[in-house]
Order: C-alpha cells, then sequence, then structure tokens
C-alpha cells in the first residue's frame, strides 16, 4: 500500500479528516520551502503537496502564478524539485505529492520522470491539465513504481467522467470546490456534498477538497463533507510570514479540520 | 449534431453571404505577376471579409453556436485584435455579451482593434503575465472559461486548444478552400499548382488548404521567422521547437529543455505564439504541408510591396505568405498557378508599420 494510502487509511480509521497543505518548491527560495516543509509537518499536515513551477500555470489563480514565477527566477525548474524531495526524504516520512503541469513531466520523459521521482521518495503526482484519457502510458508507469496519480474533479463533472477518473486514480481523489482556478472565492451549495458522496462511491477513494479554502471557517465546513482538506493559496500567501504568525495559522487550520 | 442541422446550416449559410460578404474574391494579381516574372499569383482576398480578415468565419460560427447552447457570454483570445473584433461581431450579431482577453503588448501595438471592439460593446482585458501577447491571453481566457463555463461560451481563435475546438475551427474555415476551388477551376480550368498561407495558429492556412489536401497541389505554410531563427527571437515552432502539450493539445512547441514556454516574437501580433495547431504538426509529419518561414524584414518587405504593386495593404501576418511567394515565384514557369491566402487586411498595422520605420503620424 502506498504511503498515500495508508495515511489515509489511518486517518478514517481514527474518525478524522487529513489536512493537505501545499506550497511552491522554491518560493521565494529553496532553503525556506525546506524549512517550511518541517513546520507543515510539526503543525500536523497528513499530506504535503509540493508545487512545481510552470510558465503556464493555466488553473492557478494570482497568488500561485506569482509564486511560481518567483520561483523559475530562482531557477527552480521540475528536476531541481525532485531533488529537494530526496533531500528533505532524508528527516521525514510525510508523504509528498508534486503538483505539476503535464508538459514538464512530458519532456522529462514519463518513464524517467516516475523512476527519478519515486527514487527521491515522491508519493503521488497532480498534473490538473493530464486527463485520464490521455495519461495511460504515465498511469502504467507510476502503478508499476508506487506512485499515486491524482486526478481531479470538479462540480461540472457527469457521472461518466467520475468513473473514469476514478479507473486512473490512486491514492484519492482531488475535488475542486468550484468552477474556477485556484484562490478564487469559496462558495459551497448543497450540490457539492452530493456531489462528493457519489465520487467516494462510484471511486471507493478517499476524496480530498481543494480550491478557494483560505479561513479556518472554511476548511472546517469542508472538512464535514471530505476524507481530506486542501489549501494552497491562503497558505502560499504566508510562507514568508515569521514563523510563529505561520505556525499559528497553520495550527488554527489543523484545529479547525479535526 | 448541429453539423448536420439544417437549420443552423442555412443560418450561417444566410449570414456568411448577407452579412460577411462571401463568397470572397479569388484575385489575379497581374502587376505583382508582372513583377515577379514567373508563376501566375491569386489572392484569396478574406481581407474583403466583413471586419477585414478570415476570422469572422469562426467566430461567427461558434457565436450560433454558443447561442443555440443557451450561453450568454462570449469570451475570446486575442493576438492581433481580428479575432477579438470577429468574435466582438459575432456577440453583437447574436445579442450575447463579449469579453475579449489581450496581452498588453499586443494591446500597444494593435491600438486601433482595441478601440473598435470597445465600438463593438466588448470589455477588453488586458493580460500582463508571462510574454504579454497571445498564450497569456488563451492561459487568462480558460481561466475565465474555468470559472464561468455554465454560462459562457469560449470562442477560440484558432485551430487549437482541448478538442474539439482544432476540429471545429477548422471546419468553420474551410469554406476558404472551398470556395477558391470552384474560383480557380472557374478562372483557370484546373486546380493551381501550389497555396499558400501563413500560420500562427493556423486556421486562415487549414481553411485554404483542408479542401485540397486529397488533391495534387503542393502546400506550403509559412511561420514567422521573427528576428532570425538563430537569434532565438522568433515564433517558427517546426523551425525551431520540439513536441509538447501545451493548453489542451500536443503539438510543436517553442519550449526549454524542462518543458517550460518559451517567449516568442514576431512584427505580426497573430503569429506570435509559442505553438500551433496540431493538425498542422501531422500534416508537417506527414510530409504533405511543407512548413518555411518568414523573417520580420522580409514581411514588411512584402507588406510594402504588395501596396504598391496591387494597391492592397496586406495583414503583416499575411505578408509573411507573400514574402514567401515573393521567394518561390519568379523561379516557376508562367504556367504555374499560386493561389495565396490574403487572410487580413493592414490597416491595423499601418500605425505600427510607420512606428517600425521610425515614422510620426
Amino acid at each position: 500500500m502506498s504511503r498515500i494510502s495508508s495515511r489515509f487509511g489511518e486517518i478514517i480509521e481514527k474518525g478524522k479528516k487529513a489536512f493537505i497543505p501545499y506550497i511552491m518548491a522554491g518560493d521565494p527560495d529553496i532553503s525556506r520551502t525546506k524549512k517550511v516543509i518541517g513546520i507543515l509537518e510539526d503543525c500536523g499536515a497528513d499530506i504535503i503537496e509540493l508545487g512545481v513551477p510552470f510558465s503556464d500555470p493555466l488553473a492557478d489563480g494570482p497568488v500561485i502564478q506569482k509564486a511560481g514565477q518567483r520561483a523559475l527566477e530562482q531557477g527552480v525548474r521540475l528536476r531541481s524539485v525532485i531533488e529537494l524531495v530526496a533531500e528533505v526524504r532524508k528527516t521525514t516520512s510525510i508523504p509528498i505529492i508534486l503538483m505539476t503541469y503535464y508538459n514538464p513531466v512530458f519532456k522529462y520523459g514519463e518513464e524517467k520522470f516516475v523512476h527519478d521521482a519515486t527514487t527521491a521518495g515522491v508519493d503521488g503526482l497532480i498534473a490538473p491539465d493530464m486527463l485520464p484519457e490521455e495519461a495511460g502510458s504515465l498511469v502504467r508507469f507510476a502503478k508499476k513504481s508506487g506512485l499515486d496519480t491524482i486526478f481531479l474533479l470538479a462540480p461540472t463533472s457527469t457521472e461518466d467522467r467520475i468513473r473514469k477518473v476514478s479507473k486512473a486514480a490512486s491514492g484519492f481523489v482531488y475535488y475542486v470546490s468550484i468552477t474556477g482556478i485556484t484562490g478564487a472565492k469559496l462558495s459551497m451549495d448543497h450540490a457539492i456534498a452530493s456531489h462528493i458522496s457519489k465520487i467516494r462511491e462510484i471511486s471507493g477513494k478517499p476524496v480530498a477538497v481543494g480550491f478557494g479554502i483560505s479561513t479556518p471557517e472554511e476548511a472546517s465546513k469542508v472538512s464535514m463533507l471530505a476524507d481530506g482538506v486542501i489549501v494552497g493559496s491562503a497558505i502560499v500567501k504566508r510562507v514568508t510570514d515569521s514563523d510563529e504568525e505561520l505556525r499559528k495559522y497553520l495550527l488554527a487550520l489543523r484545529k479547525a479540520i479535526g | 449534431m448541429l453539423k448536420k442541422d439544417k437549420d443552423f446550416k442555412e443560418e450561417l449559410l444566410l449570414l456568411r453571404k448577407t452579412y460577411v460578404g462571401r463568397p470572397t474574391p479569388l484575385y489575379f494579381a497581374k502587376r505583382l505577376t508582372d513583377r515577379l516574372g514567373g508563376a501566375k499569383i491569386y489572392l484569396k482576398r478574406e481581407d474583403l471579409a466583413h471586419t477585414g480578415a478570415h476570422k469572422i468565419n469562426n467566430a461567427l460560427g461558434q457565436a450560433l453556436l454558443a447561442k443555440r447552447m443557451g450561453k450568454k457570454r462570449l469570451i475570446a483570445e486575442t493576438g492581433a485584435g481580428q479575432h477579438g473584433v470577429a468574435t466582438a461581431t459575432g456577440a453583437a450579431l447574436t445579442g450575447l455579451d463579449c469579453e475579449i482577453y489581450m496581452g498588453t503588448e499586443d494591446i500597444a501595438r494593435q491600438s486601433l482593434n482595441v478601440f473598435r471592439m470597445k465600438l463593438l460593446g466588448a470589455k477588453v482585458n488586458a493580460v500582463d503575465a508571462g510574454s504579454r501577447t497571445l498564450k497569456d491571453a488563451i492561459n487568462e481566457a480558460l481561466r475565465d472559461w474555468t470559472t464561468n463555463v455554465q454560462t459562457t461560451h469560449y470562442v477560440m481563435g484558432t485551430v487549437f486548444g482541448p478538442h474539439p475546438f482544432p476540429a471545429m475551427v477548422r471546419d468553420f474555415q474551410a469554406v476558404i478552400g472551398r470556395e477558391a476551388k470552384r474560383q480557380i477551376l472557374k478562372s483557370e480550368g484546373r486546380l493551381p499548382d501550389y497555396l499558400i498561407a501563413c500560420v500562427g495558429g493556423g486556421s486562415n492556412s487549414i481553411g485554404l488548404f483542408n479542401d485540397f489536401l486529397r488533391e495534387n497541389v503542393k502546400m506550403i505554410g509559412v511561420e514567422a521567422g521573427g528576428r532570425g531563427i538563430e537569434t532565438g527571437e522568433h515564433a517558427a515552432r517546426f523551425a525551431g521547437g520540439s513536441i509538447g502539450v501545451f493548453q489542451g493539445c500536443k503539438s510543436y512547441l517553442l519550449q526549454d529543455d524542462d518543458g517550460n514556454i518559451l517567449g516568442t516574437h514576431s512584427v505580426s501580433a497573430g503569429l506570435d505564439y509559442a505553438s500551433v495547431g496540431p493538425e498542422h504538426s501531422f500534416l508537417m509529419e506527414s510530409g504533405r504541408v511543407v512548413y518555411t518561414y518568414a523573417s520580420d524584414d522580409e514581411a514588411l518587405a512584402a507588406f510594402e510591396l504588395l501596396a504598391e504593386t496591387e494597391g492592397i495593404i496586406p495583414a503583416l501576418e499575411s505578408a509573411h505568405a507573400l514574402a514567401e511567394t515573393l521567394k518561390l515565384a519568379p523561379g516557376l514557369s508562367k504556367d504555374n498557378i499560386i493561389i495565396v491566402n490574403l487572410s487580413g487586411r493592414g490597416d491595423k498595422d499601418v500605425q505600427h508599420v510607420a512606428r517600425i520605420k521610425g515614422i510620426e503620424l
């Protein structure tokens, strides 16, 4: 069983919910990212999503776009993020997911990427522009090496779509809470709850919800419905705050998620 | 399916005739032909279509489609502004709201078109990210679409992006080649030897080529060579790029070793784009179409030559196709026939060209 699946297993068994923070690797620089990974773990993160900077981040709002731009200016690329994971792996066993766009993986070479990433200690991959229909070879390589492939579903996803994604997905399913981009305003309507249970039922996998969650109150509401809560832009905004401020915010999220 | 819906087809056909002004003429450029002293040169006059470029063929089709789908709002990206103007026109015609995304770099060099879009009732959103050109405008339009998909139709302007856009835009543009075929058969009694068109995303070229793909006709697509391939300041994806996956499709792409998208340069905003329609990549790899490029300077020279010899000011994009014609025609015999797609008119570029020449207007 993958590190992500077993973590979810433990959490669900205890009746708890997963806290999944996202940060952009290399923003503002690699050494801060290393330090923040430690802080996230200290503050009760269950899984860490590590963003890989990309020139054209289609699914991201202004906060993560700018963070990626800063990281690119630092010279951070997919290969350096993999190296970073190899280094932090020496001191932590927390599951780490890379969130990248597909083209850097394609250019790196799918097989080589899966090999290098899993060797470094990466546990999962999210590429928001990767469709299950087109991901056949990547999913095969990933399965062989034990890398989880996490796909996105949205409020507009049909049942047929949910089935397709469920088949290709491993680890958990990422439910995008809104039609929109990262960092947008959360709006929770009645449909979310029924959509999430339907996804859980069809996929048989844990469902984590992300996009637009920024306050502990929002995180708490989402955690009532989902198996995990993903917080990105709101944390990325605070990465350069003092350690004390950052910890305070993360602990509040952790407490709210339960 | 709408493709086979009789009412939709009739509505589109009538508007093409009475609103767009189709069929556009196929014009024999006698003075240009004499000047070059080789093959006979015909110009497919898409510049005479309503709004001044081929872009209206697709924008009108998609606006009607959006209306049928019950959407309230159209959004689009634009580089040179021609697609933005065409979409704003389609929105005005169908009574839909319209917002256009355009890079700030392009807004600066195509200010006339920005004002036209506003006159047509569209809101123009400046995109100040990345290279501030077409690809960044597409990113922003896709973000808008992701957010407002329930009410909004994204009118992709070229044969690019996720399925079904490459095929749908081609189908709406294929009218160019269908007409050209009929027209050349009427005037010359035979098919041409060459088709030449510029390739940005690639919609005007696919539009011209599509109906000739199974005929014995040579085809040349002309990309933007900018300041030269060796300078890195160009938009020649076939000459300087490699295969990648970007904005919803797999095609040739200007990218670095890490898969990040490179900045591009062209004197013409409409060709200034890092990737190219996937069908062009297929036609290139199969060898059916030959792709080459023209530099900024060559395009500018062709721009002036056509104005002087034929009294037609071409769009800078189309001037790239003309630049290749200037190279090819003199070496061919007088029996040969070339059709060049004059995809747009150059009024929008006049200010920009004056600035390049150091002339204060």
